[in-house]
């Protein structure tokens, strides 16, 4: 799906609103031998997409209507949607959802702007622009769990370094880890640290496919750098955007790994539970109380929650779409 | 809602993202195929076998088995069993692929460990998966080996079915910081420290004198965390996490009131560095001296030199007495999975590891306490010192004095659970001052979600 989406920002701005195949234009000739091959090449794809992708699904949703735990499996007892209602009603679930949108927001907007700012940068020719290029890109390339182990260890309440720093600066100390915003920011900037360089680059492939005549076009009527960057950079890049944006969405729904770690491998999320994310809490239902009916209700809460903030994204954009029309 | 076509597209993209990213739950075929292809035959002799075997062993953290030379010896002693170790460090994921492998039925090696933390599942729910060691042809001789709680605990309540043999026990005290306790001005010698030690009220009060020295390290506290005072206080009473009819039931256990009082008394006077085990910040304590005494069953003395390091050689001792009485912190059984195609060299292994020798030979060479009371009570076990501990502290003789005098209140299923959750919130009460009613019905609130 990456390829198809990276690579629209090339028919994106000035082809956009034209049609891009004629409709009844798909010739009837295409459905024969070349396409049925084409059929056997995706086959293995769609083989392993259903048996670890559709499969798991399915069956989530068979368990989350039981009582079930992995050390009896096979002593399932049906409970209808009562998991559910479980769920719904215990303010476990909702921390976890507030948590979660939280950490979204504040890891998410910053990093997607400064990426973009970031790809704008880069697409000027820099020297050791290809220095760069792959500079921004190490932190994705960095493992999770060294990164966290790190970042841990700069905001050590007691010894770590950003604390040091703010007493040297006359600074009242932080405990980064009991409270809840300054622990909420401090994962937030974890993510930041990995995203910002991969958006970045999804960004720069988006700019090199906007029409350089354009902005020299552009210079020519007198338009500014800001001006240029608001007028061709943006609406270049809107596909390139909203890919970006589904893309975080969905990363930041399901973020597990950063506030894991971010305790100690507990998945408590905290003392209080002030950092636990709806991921960390399925994994705790599941793995660690052993519940796996209600993990599996967490898991399809989890994913239609995703869909829905999809659905959002999408129809925003798509009403932006036509208002610009 | 009207899509265009490459929307349509993003969109079936999006969801297969999403469906790959939802809960993978392998659903497992769970016929338990009783195969006892390998019925124990006549004449196979002490390694349960003539024929050349390997046996797979599934253990976790250290047991330190193969440390202790014992896997060279057993080779020497039946040349034709070949031993393989499959080790998962952390316990909490060993269990869980365990669990997945007992609800399969496949993928058990010959012998697995379990542990105490979740023993109470396995003999719940898994007895008849596990060879039952009232049933081996050395049955008794097995049983009068161990102490008869440590048998207990991997029995069914009706004693009829037992799953494991055991490997330690972890008797529990206190290990304190000599150097830290003579700075603030406290008492080193044993004999004062019985006294002071007798209670959790007497260890809060010297708690108090500590933290009030005007010569004790200005960053130091008494004790590390008041987890250690609850989780050491919680089995002292006739009920733990479970009642007597073995149903988790934390609000009305004895254990749980009087050390949920201790703790909270302790949070209240400000004696503890406010550091929950296991974490960096703990684990950096020992050498820096945030804390200047712990929660100590026998197996914590390795870790301490570990974190310690040589700097902290003879700064370290053991206090004589466990505060309120005996207890036990830890310890694992080994069984023999039925599915196991070598079964009577399995329990072979297993019985040789709980004789007398080699449990004295684990205490020696890593500090695991013997399960095995002959062993316990041999005088190389006994007459142990340490020139870490003490220096020269008789800690064989300590450990032995408290291990002879444990008792355990009934041990559930989701001990290790709902200890958690309730660490979880006395260290909300001892760092961020949370009212301890408030952090109590947390607790159960949390409990909940574990029990169901």
């Amino acid at each position: 799906m990456t390829s198809t989406l990276i690579t629209e920002p090339a028919a994106g701005d000035i082809s956009r609103r034209r049609p891009r195949r004629t409709p009844g234009t798909a010739p009837k000739e295409r459905r024969s031998a070349g396409s049925r091959i084409a059929y056997v090449y995706i086959l293995p794809f769609f083989l392993v997409f259903a048996a670890f992708s559709v499969y798991p699904w399915l069956d989530t949703a068979w368990i989350s209507l039981h009582n079930v735990r992995l050390s009896t499996y096979d002593q399932r007892e049906w409970v209808g949607l009562a998991n559910y209602k479980d769920l719904l009603t215990n303010h476990f679930f909702w921390n976890a959802f507030r948590n979660t949108l939280t950490i979204g927001v504040i890891s998410a907007v910053p990093q997607l702007a400064i990426a973009l700012g970031i790809a704008h940068l880069l697409n000027h020719k820099l020297r050791g622009r290809t220095f760069f290029r792959v500079a921004i890109l190490m932190p994705y390339a960095t493992s999770l769990a060294a990164a966290t182990v790190i970042f841990l260890e700069l905001y050590s309440p007691q010894y770590g370094l950003i604390n040091w720093f703010l007493d040297l600066a006359h600074l009242p100390k932080v405990d980064w880890q009991n409270s809840k915003w300054p622990a909420q920011f401090a994962i937030a900037s974890i993510v930041m640290w990995r995203w910002t360089g991969y958006n970045a680059l999804i960004f720069l492939a988006g700019l090199q496919a906007v029409d350089q005549e354009l902005y020299a076009a552009a210079s020519v009527d007198g338009a500014g750098k800001w001006g240029q960057f608001r007028h061709i950079t943006l609406p270049g890049l809107r596909p390139t955007i909203i890919f970006a944006i589904v893309v975080s969405t969905i990363g930041s729904a399901q973020l597990f790994g950063e506030p894991l770690l971010y305790h100690g491998g507990l998945p408590d999320g905290g003392s209080a539970g002030q950092y636990q994310t709806l991921g960390l809490l399925m994994y705790q239902q599941g793995w660690a109380n052993d519940r796996l009916g209600l993990a599996s209700a967490t898991a399809w809460s989890m994913f239609v929650i995703i869909l829905a903030a999809v659905v959002v994204n999408l129809v925003i954009s798509r009403r932006r779409d036509r208002k610009a029309a | 809602m009207r899509l265009n076509n490459t929307r349509r597209r993003a969109m079936a993209s999006v969801a297969a993202l999403v469906t790959a990213g939802t809960l993978a739950l392998t659903g497992c075929g769970s016929d338990n195929s009783d195969s006892n292809s390998a019925a124990p035959a006549a004449d196979a002799g002490p390694c349960g076998t003539k024929d050349n075997v390997t046996l797979n062993v599934g253990l976790f953290g250290t047991f330190g088995f193969k440390e202790a030379g014992l896997w060279d010896k057993y080779h020497q002693v039946c040349p034709n069993v070949t031993i393989k170790e499959n080790d998962v460090e952390q316990s909490g994921d060993y269990w869980t692929k365990l669990k997945t492998r007992l609800a399969s039925g496949s993928g058990l090696d010959d012998v697995q460990g379990l542990e105490i933390g979740f023993i109470g599942d396995v003999v719940k729910n898994h007895a008849d998966q596990f060879v039952n060691f009232n049933d081996v042809p050395n049955a008794a001789a097995d049983k009068a080996e161990f102490y008869p709680w440590k048998w207990d605990m991997a029995s069914t309540s009706d004693g009829k079915t037992t799953v494991g043999l055991g490997t330690d026990i972890g008797p529990e005290s206190i290990c304190y910081r000599k150097d830290l306790f003579e700075k603030a001005g406290l008492p080193t010698d044993d004999a004062s420290l019985a006294k002071d030690f007798a209670t959790w009220d007497g260890v809060i009060e010297l708690g108090k004198q500590y933290e009030a020295s005007a010569t004790k390290p200005a960053d130091s506290h008494f004790i590390d965390s008041v987890n250690s005072i609850f989780n050491g206080a919680v089995y002292q009473g006739t009920e733990a996490y479970d009642n007597a009819s073995n149903e988790p039931d934390v609000a009305d256990s004895d254990g749980v009131k009087n050390a949920w009082a201790l703790a909270t008394k302790a949070a209240d006077a400000k004696i503890s560095a406010g550091l929950p085990q296991w974490q960096d910040a703990w684990n950096k304590g020992f050498a820096s001296g945030s804390f200047a005494a712990l929660s100590c069953p026998t197996w914590m003395m390795g870790y301490i030199t570990s974190q310690a390091g040589d700097a902290g050689k003879g700064k370290w001792a053991v206090a004589p007495v466990t505060p309120g009485g005996s207890a036990n912190w830890g310890g694992s059984w080994l069984g023999v999975p039925k599915a196991s195609k070598n079964q009577a060299a399995a329990i072979a292994l297993v019985e040789w590891l709980s004789t007398k020798e080699n449990q004295v030979t684990m205490w020696t060479h890593g500090g695991h306490w013997p399960s095995n009371q002959a062993a316990a009570e041999d005088p190389t076990v006994g007459d142990a010192t340490s020139d870490y501990f003490g220096p020269g502290q008789n800690i064989g003789k300590i450990y032995g004095e408290i291990a002879k005098n444990i008792t355990i209140p009934p041990t559930g299923q989701f001990d290790t659970q709902i200890q958690t959750a309730v660490n979880a919130q006395l260290t909300n009460v001892e760092t961020k001052g949370t009212n301890p009613d408030d952090a109590f019905k947390a607790a159960l609130d949390a409990i909940k979600q574990i029990t169901g």
